[in-house]
């Protein structure tokens, strides 16, 4: 009896050099992200500001947030369109919260009642996509299509349709224009989003049986673990996530923006996309979505500032998706064959 | 020292297993043979407890058990591979046999829900070790090995945490000639290991090559059962189809 000793060769991955192949799939996006930003330097000098670098930085904190939640949700397999629209409702509670504590003239109190209230609304349209999704089998992609249209109404509906700016100053000033060492404060606080998430991911139970259900249900069920108490979870957490960027734009603007998000979705699972994460699930990391969210802002940025109309943003970064997707789709088939 | 006595089990107005009995002993490989829809997979899937009899009694160690869950029949030791393996091909090796029961670090870490990869994969390296098992790179992804290097995965999952039983349907159906000639040694080592392996096959070849006993199933019933040194083609392709004289048990 012969042992089998013969090894087929493989492709070493996650804990070998296969971390150098990770990074350097994330390094391709960054290396995009460089190359872009160095196109509009050129082009046009003042894009290369500290100022102009930070207001982009901002802008891509209130989407990276929200992609942490969604890169989740597409490791899973899943999707979740509703993210802007449960953003803006999330803000419109908030502020409604807040204005009834006092509104511009309350203080911190108003504030984080606003803040708290926003975030539990967040969760609660998470809860809704993840129970439905996880127990009547709907697709994700119809259940957070509905919500999206629910989330958008209804914030609609509660503001009348019109922007509120109800919003305590010292609230503003702290968060939305707070910095800590010249670093602003969204910033901080999208970095360590993405800091605790990335640690949930790769080092605990949840993250890896966030993995397993994407890649294998049918194994994870038998193997024992909650499915669809699990993806219950992750949809939460993307509400909460969405809920928690909604508060974070109100301290940016001081006021509501009802009608700026249509297109967050877009840029939100483009962003996850281009960092790596397969939407076929199972496959993913955050250190890309970290960076590629910065893609559409940048691009978006830099449009303005040419003097080029920035609906042109919206078009690329859909064209961008598509191309992404179906780079994914070339990869996965390399992989599976 | 797994036992079954007289299984029924119906669907509708099929009667998959009428009175169907069975028994694997530790240190051997039964197998478990019969036509299309003789019932073999009905009645492994009763035996693993992802389904349950309509009347009939199942003993382990001589004492009558019921196997409410899988999980139930997983904690008295008894595993199952399925043919479709049930891996998550997107994670490594490490991260499939300990899949629903992470070694969790020790501490706080561990109370926050922080895996030990190192452990994982350590304890990896010791079964593979047991079995005499190449497992080829651990870090790699499920999806690069090869079929038999999966199979080699989804049985060590199912043994490796003090399985005593192990059921495997129809483990070479997918495999090549080489491939397969692997997993019929994997089967033996973890034999040799004082398992009871069940050896759910068509392959008549694999069977007669592999098992220390054969039992047969026609219709929902044990027919007959063959030593080693009883079963030939002839006699097993016989009691199957029924043509032969039912050696009654
Ligand atoms: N869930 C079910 N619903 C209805 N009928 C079933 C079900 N499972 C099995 N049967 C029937 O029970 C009988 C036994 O099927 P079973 O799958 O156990 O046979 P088998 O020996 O595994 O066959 P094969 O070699 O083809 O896998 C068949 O007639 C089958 O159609
Ligand atoms: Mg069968």
């Amino acid at each position: 009896m012969s042992a089998p000793t013969e090894e087929v060769e493989v492709a070493p991955s996650r804990f070998g050099s296969g971390r150098a192949r990770e990074i350097l799939a994330d390094s391709w996006i960054a290396l995009v992200l460089i190359a872009l930003v160095i196109a509009f330097s050129v082009l046009r000098p003042s894009f290369a500001t500290t100022f102009n670098f930070s207001n982009i930085l901002v802008a891509a904190s209130v989407l990276a947030v929200m992609a942490t939640g969604q890169t989740y949700i597409i490791i899973t397999a899943g999707i979740d369109l509703s993210v802007g629209s449960v953003l803006v409702f999330s803000s419109v509670v908030a502020v409604l919260t807040m204005r009834e504590l006092g509104g511009i003239s309350g203080g911190w109190g108003a504030a984080l009642a606003g803040v708290a209230v926003g975030i539990l609304a967040g969760v609660l349209w998470g809860l809704l996509n993840g129970l439905l999704i996880a127990k009547t089998k709907i697709p994700a992609l119809i259940v957070t299509l509905g919500t999206l249209g629910m989330a958008l109404g209804s914030a609609q509906l509660l503001s009348s349709g019109v922007d509120i700016a109800a919003v305590p100053p010292s609230y503003v000033k702290a968060i939305g224009f707070g910095k800590v060492l010249g670093v602003p404060v969204l910033v901080l606080i999208a970095l360590a989003v993405l800091a605790v998430f990335y640690v949930v991911l790769s080092r605990t139970r949840f993250g890896r049986h966030t993995y397993a259900i994407g890649s294998n249900p049918e194994a994870a069920r038998r193997a024992g673990i909650r499915v669809d108490r699990h993806l219950v979870k992750i949809y939460a957490l993307q509400g909460l996530l969405s809920g928690l960027a909604g508060v974070l734009g109100l301290a940016r603007f001081s006021t509501t923006t009802l009608s700026g998000h249509t297109a967050d979705n877009l840029a939100v699972i483009s962003a996850v996309v281009l960092g790596g994460t397969s939407l076929f699930g199972g496959y993913g990391s955050l250190i890309g979505t970290g960076v590629a969210v910065l893609i559409p802002v940048v691009l978006q940025n830099g449009l303005i500032i040419l003097g080029v109309q920035p609906f042109w943003q919206t078009i690329l970064i859909g064209a961008i998706l598509i191309i992404a997707v179906f780079i994914d789709q070339l990869k996965r088939r390399a992989r599976t064959a | 020292m797994l036992e079954a006595r007289e299984i029924t089990r119906s669907f509708g107005h099929v009667e998959a297993l009428r009175g169907a009995s069975f028994a694997a002993y530790p240190g051997e490989v039964v197998a478990l043979v019969g036509d299309n829809g003789a019932g073999k997979s009905s009645l492994t899937r009763i035996l693993v407890g992802a389904d349950q009899p309509d009347s009939g009694e199942i003993l382990i160690d001589g004492r009558p058990t019921v196997f409410s869950s899988p999980l139930a029949a997983q904690q008295e030791g008894v595993g199952v591979v399925y043919q479709d393996l049930a891996l998550a091909t997107d994670l490594d090796i490490p991260a499939n046999l300990y899949l629903g029961r992470e070694l969790m670090k020790t501490g706080l870490l561990g109370k926050l829900g922080f895996i030990d990869q190192k452990a994982m994969r350590a304890g990896t390296a010791k079964t593979y070790e047991r079995f005499g098992v190449k497992p080829g790179s651990l870090g790699a992804p499920v999806s690069q090995l090869s079929g038999g290097q999966r199979q080699s995965v989804a049985v060590a999952r199912s043994i490796a945490f003090g399985g005593r039983i192990l059921f495997m349907d129809e483990p070479t159906a997918a495999l090549g000639v080489l491939q397969t000639a692997k997993v019929l040694d994997l089967i033996r080592r973890v034999r040799d290991e004082g398992t009871a392996v069940v050896l759910i096959s068509h392959n008549m070849t694999d069977v007669l090559d592999v098992a220390d006993r054969v039992e047969v199933l026609r219709l929902g019933r044990r027919v007959a059962t063959f030593s080693r040194e009883q079963a030939t083609l002839e006699v097993l392709v016989g009691a199957m189809t029924g043509q032969l004289d039912e050696r009654r048990v």
